[in-house]
């Protein structure tokens, strides 16, 4: 979705936020809210895909408004009315006594249910949802190393990885990284629909213009979905799925498209 | 200050340490979280991993070639052979290596994405907006922020970690270290370096932090 996360190129943010001495957590509740997400992860009430939607979901303006925790707050109770572990009204109740400062309406002596606390997995293997199919031989990969490509200009309502500012754009196929679970369905209860993912390098003046300065690429990781084949020079022929495009640089003169030296 | 430079949120009563505790009170009703194993999470990110395991990768990497070739080709072998675990946010880990005329600078424009087994949980810096938004626009902008200025010449490499690679940034190592043992070659790599927003100096500036301990 074209939402209000998807911040690349943007201005008007300031200078960068740097805190010396800076703890890894802020207040206690971030800490419990860090790690009640993670349980949920692993407990695979929802998967990483959801929970990033999740929070892309929240109207821009709350979203510049919440704090990093906060939107992941946001995102698990979302979730869990959505998964159906919690209803909606349940959760306003459990929210509206916290606002009044009252105990939750929950029981607070732990050992409640101790025995339908399915032992947790191991903080250490929380798990994102089965990324594990890289080497799986039975997608081939459309692209090649080399290649140039074209990410698809796509405005999808629904959650994607392909970043605004790399659409439309040209690049080049640096790393073929194997075969990954796709965000745009996984994200959405459409199943892993497993895609090669690359690394796709764009030249700077590419992505932001020729007034940009030289010797800047963004390598951005692209499912095949967003990807098609770069076609040759403008009006010249275009072979529909050709594996190897083309050698030429991109038509726009000084775009600086590196040579694959590397 | 919270995580995106907005102090106003996070009072220490404020609104989400009620709703957190009201939520985690919910959860345990259900069965669904236990409040030990949320300790044990908690335990792990807060004091367990962090940019001390990171420098220590990069260290090895200065010092035995062969490490860093099977580091380069692949990281989370390598990082196995010292220990160290894959785990959430960094089952697929890339090394990216900074040379004379190579700079790399790792970002997460969407989100958060972070390589949690070397490095912990990312600084609120990078969870910004400020950086999310500049540092694939402007890197050489965002690098002189954080006092690092490159010579025109050096090529910058942006990853922006739009899917599930996570990166580490293995610095280049700072002259005049060759006496230095290991240990103390890791001593010098801070986390901003592993992220790519700075350079290992030697001897270390005075008022540089290391790695956050």
């Amino acid at each position: 979705m074209n939402g209000i996360h998807d911040m690349g190129g943007m201005h008007g943010f300031g200078p960068i936020p740097r805190e010396i001495d800076e703890p890894v957590f802020h207040a206690e509740w971030e800490r419990r809210m860090f790690a009640m997400a993670l349980a949920a992860l692993g407990r695979r009430i929802f998967n990483v895909d959801e929970f990033r939607r999740a929070i892309e979901r929240i109207p821009p303006a709350d979203y510049l408004r919440s704090s990093y925790y906060e939107r992941w707050m946001r995102a698990l109770v979302a979730l869990l009315a959505e998964k159906g572990v919690a209803s909606a009204a349940e959760l306003a109740v459990v929210f509206e006594r916290a606002d009044r400062g009252l105990e939750s309406g929950v029981a607070r002596a732990s050992g409640n249910s101790p025995e339908r606390a399915a032992a947790p997995e191991s903080p250490a293997t929380p798990g994102a949802g089965g990324h594990r199919l890289r080497d799986d031989p039975n997608f081939p990969a459309r692209f090649k190393v080399g290649d140039r490509v074209i990410a698809r200009n796509l405005n999808p309502e629904h959650h994607t990885r392909l970043p605004r500012y790399a659409r439309g754009r040209r690049g080049v196929i640096r790393h073929d990284w194997g075969v990954f679970v796709l965000p745009d369905t996984h994200a959405h209860g459409g199943g892993p629909n497993p895609r090669h993912c690359y690394s796709v390098e764009f030249d700077g003046r590419e992505l932001w213009g020729e007034d940009h300065p030289a010797s800047a690429a963004v390598l951005v990781d692209l499912w095949e979905p967003y990807l098609e084949p770069a076609a040759a020079e403008a009006g010249g022929s275009r072979t529909r799925g050709a594996r190897k495009v083309t050698r030429t640089r991109a038509p726009r003169a000084g775009a600086h498209a590196k040579e694959d030296q590397r | 200050m919270s995580d995106d430079g907005h102090p106003e949120h996070n009072a220490p009563d404020s609104g989400p340490t009620l709703r957190v505790k009201a939520l985690e009170a919910l959860l345990v009703e259900k069965g669904l979280v236990d409040p030990a194993a949320l300790d044990a999470i908690v335990d792990q990110y807060e004091h367990r991993v962090g940019p001390r395991i990171g420098a220590r990768v990069v260290a090895r990497a200065w010092v035995d070639a062969a490490f860093r070739a099977r580091l380069l080709a692949n990281a989370n072998a390598a990082i196995a052979e010292l220990g160290i675990p894959s785990g959430p946010e960094g089952e697929h880990l890339m090394a990216l290596e900074n040379a004379p005329r190579l700079h790399n600078m790792v970002v997460c424009t969407l989100c958060s994405c972070y390589p949690w087994p070397v490095l912990g949980l990312p600084p609120a810096w990078y969870k910004s907006f400020a950086y999310r938004s500049r540092a694939v626009a402007d890197p050489r902008g965002v690098l002189r922020e954080f006092g690092v200025e490159l010579a025109p010449e050096v090529e910058i490499r942006v990853w922006d970690s739009s899917a599930e690679l996570r990166y580490l940034v293995i610095p280049m190592r700072p002259a005049g270290t060759g006496h230095l043992s290991e240990a103390e070659l890791a001593a010098l790599v801070t986390r901003d370096a592993m992220i790519g927003t700075a350079i290992v100096n030697y001897p270390p500036p005075a008022a540089a932090k290391s790695a956050a301990e």
